[in-house]
């Protein structure tokens, strides 16, 4: 459905409906775990289950004025399965829910995965679905697989509430929709937006330590998690159907670069960040210490590890 | 998202192929279920564009060509009207909308199109009982909903892989499972007591006993296997020589076609009767005639509900009997019809068409000469003529000329019940005896599995009646004299049933059984039977309201027991005695205003808890042990140590921190 039909189909939505979300138990975050109990779990029919309704109606309509008790039987039992299907849709959100979220690092302007663990009841949810603002994921549970992996944007660095999820299923025929809405009380930390462009970082007096170029790289290793998707060999990638991420030469650690706030007079407050952001990835990747000197005077490093990557990172979110 | 209404991008989604083959199985099924009335040569051919775009699709997706669909969909109406002569009616109605199903399909390339194809599907499904309401029919169509569920089911995520069956599923058991709501519902929807628009049963062909007797006229009617009527007596059925149903009487002959001709006004009074013994009720379920006419045991007595009892004792339906009929009526078999006749009568019962068969009439005029007033020894004249002089039942009977009644009696000799009774009653007539012709059914077919009669239309029987004086009219069944005789040893004449009948006969007859059940509880439950639903429970009638009124109880009923049947949750594991003793502790904690906060383990709640709580320190510090210690140093812990953690749990009662 494009846009502008949403809205005209969002005109005729009846008040309450609309304003379900406006209601404050579904506003207010809450603390994992999160259970979907039945009086949160709304029910409407779609827009198929609308159609079919008319068709129903027609059929009912039909059958009676022809007097024509065979059809008037079957009609009822297409409407009472159909109805009954409601049900299915409601239960397969009954009882759900959700125990923890990991959330993977996402730099802004990316999309961040979360993965949500739910609660192994021993059933499964096939029809489950997770939306987070307009964009919907399929995502089966089954017993001893209860993990769902989503995408939610980040568009904002720094410490951000997790949105509102929208859980809903459709089964088993689509024509009804059964949806509850989840606001985990939880918090994630989006690392700025990346600089692309900027001039090189400052240096040390020696022009021999560049940061090597991307064609210097020492080889290939597996994907871990926390590693930058920027870091990722994609040809490669695809070539072994895994992913692999460019390790860089650390087998000759020059002197650290250093990476100073003070050092980018006249450029603003946020591109500033996402400058000393890139720097930081690159020299990351490019397995070069460095130090990170903030507006604050807070000094990070010398040092290459993941663990003062992140710590760099997170130092950079949190600024004001 | 906001609301259940919001369509998502999911229905715009590629079909994918287990979808697509689903969908293409659902229309090929409709179109089964529509084949029987539609031409061969259309079923055929949709059939086969439904498998060429079934091989299309496999090999590559995508809709056939926008060109190509628009000279179908201009194609098909085109071609029915050919066919029928027009676009309307039920049979040319039914063959445009298989049409357009199957161009639905050819465009059908995303999940919304198969959603719509399979909704129209549903519809087209339902319009093929308008063609036959029978219960093989109604199954194959209930079927035909599985694969139409399955589609539907593979349109939403979480089906575990690529296979059919498991589609099947939801839609089987949801089917089965509502299939109690679904009866309840059909007796509580209120009936339309006169059709909204349109004549129900308009078009359809007529089958059945006609007005009009000619020779040959029923031949058709006698190899008809299909079932007229069935009826269950109320006391012991009556022998089988006595089963006679009468349907309408017809008095004018014109020189080859009997006609009812009117002796008498429509809304005489029936003839007189007197009836000698007792008579018998029973029950009739008569399927469509789409004619007024009822049939009843010779003779009735009284009308049922609706019918009118003519003038000649016969009954007529006050509409034409389009839907599958009830009635309970009642008759003597033991009787003396009017046994005066009037002169209008008579002048009626001694019509005869001038300058039609001569030789007819001289032999008539003989026999009247030898027996004089003597009516019965003229009938035994000519029962004595059919019995001896060479006739033969023939269903296939020759033509016969103009003068029809020579023809057959001393030329062809062969024929059935039309000819015999229309000969004979002409010959009664030439006698100067009042004799009439009256259609109906004869004999039946016995079936002792559920106890009743079952009347085909190769039961259609025509006979004679002739007025003698003193006794009235008298039935004589010139038919049954010529069969006894020529086809006894064939068993044709045995109307019952042969005990030993074989095993199809058997399953024959209960598959019969079934039948009849379904046309009388299902197919008969009109308006009328569904207003006395209630009065078992003292209800005198009812009316929209109540029975709306159901409806609406039922639904909720249904709804209720359905959501409380779908969240009753089978325990999951065995109750804990230890962690139900430590949930107490918790509760008199938190009532005492030390709540568990989420995330802290046992071993620092109970540490906080003695700090908050000095006066139960030390017996805090008693339970926490004991329940880290059963917790977690035994994999199974014994469970008399258990049962006294519990005891010393109930024994515990801290007191509210006073703040």
């Amino acid at each position: 459905m494009d846009a502008a039909a949403r809205r005209r189909w969002h005109g005729k939505l009846p008040g309450a409906v609309s304003r379900l979300p406006m209601w404050p138990r579904l506003r207010t975050p809450e603390r994992l775990p999160v259970r979907l109990h039945r009086n949160r779990i709304y029910i409407l029919p779609t827009r198929a289950g609308l159609g079919f309704g008319v068709l129903l109606v027609a059929m009912l309509l039909g059958a009676l004025n022809y007097q024509n008790n065979a059809a008037l039987l079957l009609t009822c039992l297409l409407g009472t399965t159909l109805a009954a299907s409601m049900l299915i849709a409601w239960r397969d959100l009954q009882g759900l829910t959700l125990q923890a979220v990991h959330a993977d690092h996402a730099f802004c302007g990316e999309r961040m995965t979360l993965h949500l663990a739910f609660e192994d009841d021993g059933r499964a949810r096939r029809g489950l679905r997770i939306a987070v603002d307009e964009r919907q994921q399929a995502c089966p549970l089954q017993p001893g697989a209860t993990q769902a992996t989503i995408n939610v944007p980040a568009d904002r660095r720094g410490w951000r509430a997790l949105p509102r999820m929208c859980l809903s299923s459709s089964l088993p025929f689509g024509l009804f929709r059964a949806w509850g809405w989840i606001t985990p009380d939880l918090r994630v930390l989006v690392y700025p937006r990346v600089g692309e462009d900027g001039a090189p970082p400052s240096r040390n007096d020696d022009p021999r330590e560049r940061l090597p170029g991307g064609d210097e790289f020492a080889g290939l290793r597996d994907y871990r998690q926390g590693d930058a998707l920027r870091h990722v060999a994609w040809k490669a990638s695809a070539r072994r159907g895994d992913l692999l991420v460019r390790e860089f030469d650390r087998a000759a650690p020059g002197s650290p670069l250093r990476f100073d706030w003070f050092a980018l007079p006249g450029v603003p407050r946020e591109p500033r960040i996402s400058r000393l952001t890139g720097w930081v990835c690159d020299a990351y990747a490019a397995a070069h210490p460095w130090i990170l000197v903030l507006e604050d005077g807070r000094t990070f490093g010398p040092a290459m590890d993941a663990a003062h990557y992140h710590r760099c990172l997170a130092a950079l979110a949190e600024l004001p | 998202m906001d609301g259940g209404f919001v369509g998502t991008a999911q229905e715009a989604i590629a079909l994918d192929a287990r979808s697509f083959d689903l969908l293409c199985l659902t229309v090929a099924c409709v179109l089964a279920t529509h084949a029987p009335h539609l031409p061969p040569w259309f079923a055929l051919a949709l059939i086969l564009i439904l498998l060429a775009r079934w091989l299309q699709r496999r090999r590559q997706r995508g809709r056939i060509p926008a060109w190509m669909r628009l000279a179908m969909l201009v194609a098909v109406p085109a071609v029915v009207v050919a066919a029928y002569g027009t676009p309307f009616g039920k049979q040319p109605g039914a063959a445009i909308v298989c049409g357009l199903l199957v161009l639905k399909l050819l465009e059908s390339e995303r999940v919304r199109d198969a959603c719509m194809a399979i909704g129209f599907a549903c519809f087209i499904l339902m319009s093929a009982l308008l063609f036959t309401q029978s219960l093989g029919m109604t199954l194959a169509v209930a079927l035909v909903l599985l694969p139409a569920l399955a589609t539907l089911r593979t349109l939403q995520p979480g089906l575990p892989d690529d296979r059919l069956l498991p589609a099947f599923s939801p839609g089987a058991v949801l089917l089965a499972s509502a299939l109690p709501a679904a009866l309840l519902a059909f007796l509580f929807v209120p009936r339309l007591a006169t059709p909204l628009w349109g004549a129900p049963g308009a078009g359809t062909a007529r089958t059945g006993i006609t007005d009009r007797m000619a020779p040959g006229d029923l031949a058709n009617l006698l190899i008809d296997d299909s079932v007229a009527m069935r009826i269950g007596f109320d006391g012991t059925p009556p022998a089988p020589e006595l089963r006679y149903f009468r349907g309408m009487v017809l008095w004018h002959f014109d020189g080859r076609a009997w006609l009812p001709g009117a002796a008498a006004d429509r809304d005489a009074p029936p003839e007189a009767i007197a009836s000698r013994g007792s008579g018998i009720g029973y029950d009739v379920t008569l399927l469509p005639t789409q004619r007024r006419w009822l049939f009843a045991l010779d003779v009735p007595v009284a009308a049922p509900a609706g019918a009118l009892l003519g003038p000649y004792r016969t009954l007529t339906a006050s509409r034409p009997v389009t839907q599958t009929l009830h009635y309970h009526a009642y008759s003597v078999s033991s009787y003396r019809l009017a046994p005066a006749l009037d002169s209008r009568e008579r002048a009626a019962a001694l019509q005869l068409p001038s300058g039609f068969d001569p030789r007819a009439r001289a032999l008539a005029g003989r026999w009247r000469a030898q027996a004089g007033d003597d009516y019965a020894a003229i009938v035994s004249d000519a029962l004595r003529l059919f019995r001896s002089g060479g006739f033969a039942y023939n269903l296939a009977a020759p033509p016969l000329g103009r003068d029809s009644i020579d023809d057959f009696l001393f030329g062809t000799k062969q024929g059935f019940c039309e000819h015999y009774a229309g000969a004979f009653t002409f010959l009664m007539r030439a006698a100067g005896i009042p004799a009439r012709v009256v259609v109906g059914y004869h004999g039946g077919y016995w079936n002792g599995y559920a106890d009743y009669l079952l009347i085909r239309q190769s039961d259609a029987h025509a006979w004679s009646e002739v007025w003698l004086p003193g006794r009235g009219w008298v039935r004589v069944d010139p038919t049954s004299a010529v069969r006894r005789v020529l086809l006894a040893g064939v068993g044709a004449d045995a109307t019952d049933v042969d005990e030993d009948g074989g095993w199809l006969l058997r399953w024959r007859d209960r598959l019969d059984v079934v039948n009849r059940w379904w046309d009388q509880g299902v197919i008969g439950f009109d308006a009328l039977r569904q207003s006395r639903l209630f009065q078992p429970l003292g209800l005198p009638r009812a009316g929209w309201g109540v029975l709306g009124a159901g409806l609406a109880v039922i639904v909720l009923l249904a709804l209720g027991v359905g959501a409380l049947v779908v969240s009753l949750r089978p325990r999951q594991t065995p109750r804990d005695p230890l962690a139900a003793a430590q949930r107490r502790v918790q509760q008199r904690l938190a009532r005492a205003g030390v709540e568990r906060a989420a995330g802290e383990g046992p071993r620092d709640y109970y540490a906080r808890a003695a700090g908050i709580l000095p006066a139960a320190a030390e017996a805090l510090h008693a339970l926490g042990a004991e329940y880290l210690a059963l917790r977690y140093a035994f994999r199974e812990p014994p469970p008399e140590r258990v049962r006294a953690f519990a005891q010393q749990a109930r024994n515990f009662r801290p007191r509210r921190v006073v703040k």
